[in-house]
């Protein structure tokens, strides 16, 4: 299990804006009449989402009353999910998988990459406070390893040199590129292809 | 190697594209409400036919699975439940069926919730792949704007509604109880089981569940009969499959390939080979992170399907075979995956949650050579004390590991590890539980 702790500094108050209400209206619809706690944690997204990448206590008793189930279960389901940030992390929020089938491919040199240009543990911001850092657990691209996750989007096929280039990118206020850096296209062996010959560059 | 007519994800790398129309080229929505007109027990035995066993790790077969849906729809709705929450080190397959070709397991929903009789599907989807299932929402979005799926869906008189729900980064809400539970909206803790989701399952009704590929390939083996997807493979272990083949070797990728293919074949003609050569191969982890690791020296001969693996007390889980070569410490490789276990233990058992960790501190040592030569058999005895003494099978996957490693590398960690006991050598360490024995020495 992980240990996951809220931050120290809470906001006072948190209400969905307009865009978020109009999506959660949706999602409720979702699911059966009377099974509206099974919103709760696309609701925690869009509180992530609106809130500046985390999740303050405020949203999850808003979120409690919103679905109408007690407090204890939002702060249950948003401590259990490692993808809920309870304390502020940066506008970027980098992700490397360090798990055994990355691990093996070198992502160890992209958390040094990290430790040298945004800071040097987990979870703390970088010097201009736009970008932060964590070792993750598999992220399901390891034909791709070693990889990382900036937000929503995969940057696979690293090594330390470009994961650099991307981090300064990042700090520019850039948003880089997704997908492979070694070049290759999506999960096919690179230059070794031997099968749906015939479909290749059709 | 199989024949590339008999591949079913013909846009594995995204050659043709995934919108509808380029998916109804390659042979999708061709003729679904023919398949349906032929009823729900046509259906089922065909799929029993062709002996697909599902492709999610257990190896269930999927005719089966679908025969114990209740035969009449009562006072309770029927649910059918997908599951995309691929988060097992080693495996990225699933990943590739919801961005290239959607079509396939939208079309295998509607299939397969007529055979159940369900008019409700979720796709549960781990969150990470947030542009995966975005990708997927748009595939949805124009199955209903063609009307293939919603009301009357693609003209076979079944009304079927599609929706995704994102899980948030944990692994345990793979195990398909733990995924009810999520999409319920609590935490993901594994159910008791029976009473078996097929009975009691999503809000308490009758619900199956099925991984992303089992759903994905039903189409096309009712299109082209269940003899055919039987003919390929072997008795029992029928079938193509998406194999992942990642770690130490020269080109890393996905491919579909015929059930029971030589890991060798696998790793040489389709991987380019391990890095260094094919001598310079330690282990491979056959099917995922929770499958037993194999040694080289059964690597020469290996089959890669349900029963040759269960043979070599290994499995073949996801198929997502992870290569290790000898510039890796496997000690080190084997502590990462403990490691990851102690992090997505969800808490529930107690052998699990302390034994998950207990593993992992003890393996870190082991690869440092900090470990005393006792341990080793503590080792095993604790992986003993957590298999099959917890609810779900996520037991079992955090120490088959760890008692593969003991199996076939036994000798590398007694090499490393010389230390006698430490009550022997009278040191004084405070931490430790056995302190009270060299009191007694005093």
């Amino acid at each position: 299990m992980s240990l996951r702790r809220p931050a120290k500094n809470q906001p006072e108050k948190f209400e969905f804006n307009s865009a978020s209400l109009e999506a959660a209206k949706v999602i409720i619809s979702k699911y059966p009449k009377g099974k509206q706690q099974s919103a709760v944690m696309s609701l925690l997204y869009l509180a992530q989402r609106q809130n500046n990448n985390w999740i303050p206590l405020a949203a999850m008793k808003y979120i409690a009353k919103f679905l109408d189930m007690p407090y204890i279960k939002v702060y249950e389901v948003a401590t259990f999910y490692s993808m809920y940030n309870l304390s502020p992390v940066g506008k970027y929020f980098i992700q490397v998988c360090t798990t055994t089938p990355c691990m093996i491919r070198g992502a160890n040199e992209l958390v040094d990459a990290c430790k040298e240009k945004i800071s040097k543990n987990q979870f703390e911001l970088s010097e201009n406070k736009s970008c932060s850092w964590t070792e993750v657990e598999c992220l399901g691209a390891c034909v791709n390893a070693p990889m990382m996750q900036i937000n929503d989007d995969y940057y696979e096929d690293l090594d330390k040199d470009k994961t650099i280039k991307i981090i300064d990118k990042i700090l520019e206020g850039e948003t880089p590129k997704p997908g492979s850096y070694r070049g290759r296209i999506n999960n096919e062996p690179e230059n070794n292809r031997k099968t749906l010959m015939d479909l290749k560059n059709a | 190697m199989l024949k590339d007519k008999d591949r079913i994800f013909q846009n594995l790398y995204n050659d043709l594209g995934s919108d509808v129309i380029s998916s109804q080229k390659r042979g999708d929505w061709i003729n679904t409400k023919e398949i349906i007109d032929k009823g729900r027990d046509w259906i089922i035995n065909e799929i029993k036919n062709s002996q697909l066993r599902g492709r999610g790790g257990a190896g269930f077969p999927t005719g089966l699975k679908w025969s114990f849906a209740p035969k009449e729809v009562g006072s309770r709705p029927h649910y059918l439940v997908i599951n995309g929450d691929e988060s097992e080190p080693g495996t990225c397959k699933d990943r590739d069926i919801l961005r290239f070709e959607p079509h396939k397991l939208i079309e295998g929903c509607l299939i397969a919730s007529y055979a159940i009789q369900a008019h409700v599907c979720y796709i549960y989807i781990r969150g990470e792949y947030f542009i995966d299932g975005q990708k997927l929402q748009n595939a949805i979005n124009e199955a209903y704007e063609k009307k293939l799926i919603g009301k009357n869906a693609a003209g076979t008189g079944w009304d079927l509604d599609i929706y995704i729900h994102y899980g948030a980064g944990a692994y345990i809400c793979g195990e398909e109880t733990a995924l009810l539970e999520s999409i319920e909206g609590k935490k993901g803790q594994p159910r008791l089981k029976p009473p078996f989701p097929a009975l009691i399952g999503l809000y308490g009704c009758p619900t199956i569940i099925n991984n992303v590929e089992t759903i994905a390939v039903v189409p096309t083996i009712l299109k082209r009969g269940g003899k055919w997807f039987s003919s390929l493979g072997k008795e029992k272990n029928t079938g193509t499959k998406i194999f992942c083949i990642s770690g130490n070797v020269n080109n890393p990728c996905n491919v579909e390939e015929e059930m029971s293919i030589s890991l060798k074949e696998l790793i040489e003609v389709h991987a380019g080979g391990v890095i260094g050569g094919w001598d310079n191969l330690q282990a491979v982890i056959p099917g995922g992170s929770s499958m037993p690791l194999i040694p080289k020296d059964k690597c020469e001969t290996l089959r890669m399907d349900f029963d040759s693996l269960v043979a070599e007390k290994s499995g073949l889980g996801t198929a997502g075979v992870v290569v290790i070569n000898k510039d890796q410490d496997i000690i080190k490789c084997m502590a990462r995956i403990a490691r990851f276990y102690k992090h997505e233990s969800c808490g529930q058992c107690t052998p699990c949650r302390e034994g998950s960790g207990w593993m992992w501190r003890m393996l870190e040592r082991m690869a440092k050579g900090e470990a005393s030569r006792d341990e080793i058999e503590m080792l095993e005895d604790v992986t003993k004390q957590i298999e099959g003494h917890t609810i779900c099978a996520f037991g079992e996957g955090s120490s088959w590991p760890v008692q593969g490693l003991l199996r076939h590398f036994k000798d590398e960690i007694k090499k490393r590890n010389k230390f006698d006991p430490v009550v022997k050598e009278n040191k004084n360490i405070p931490y430790l539980v056995d302190q009270h024995l060299l009191d007694k020495n005093a």
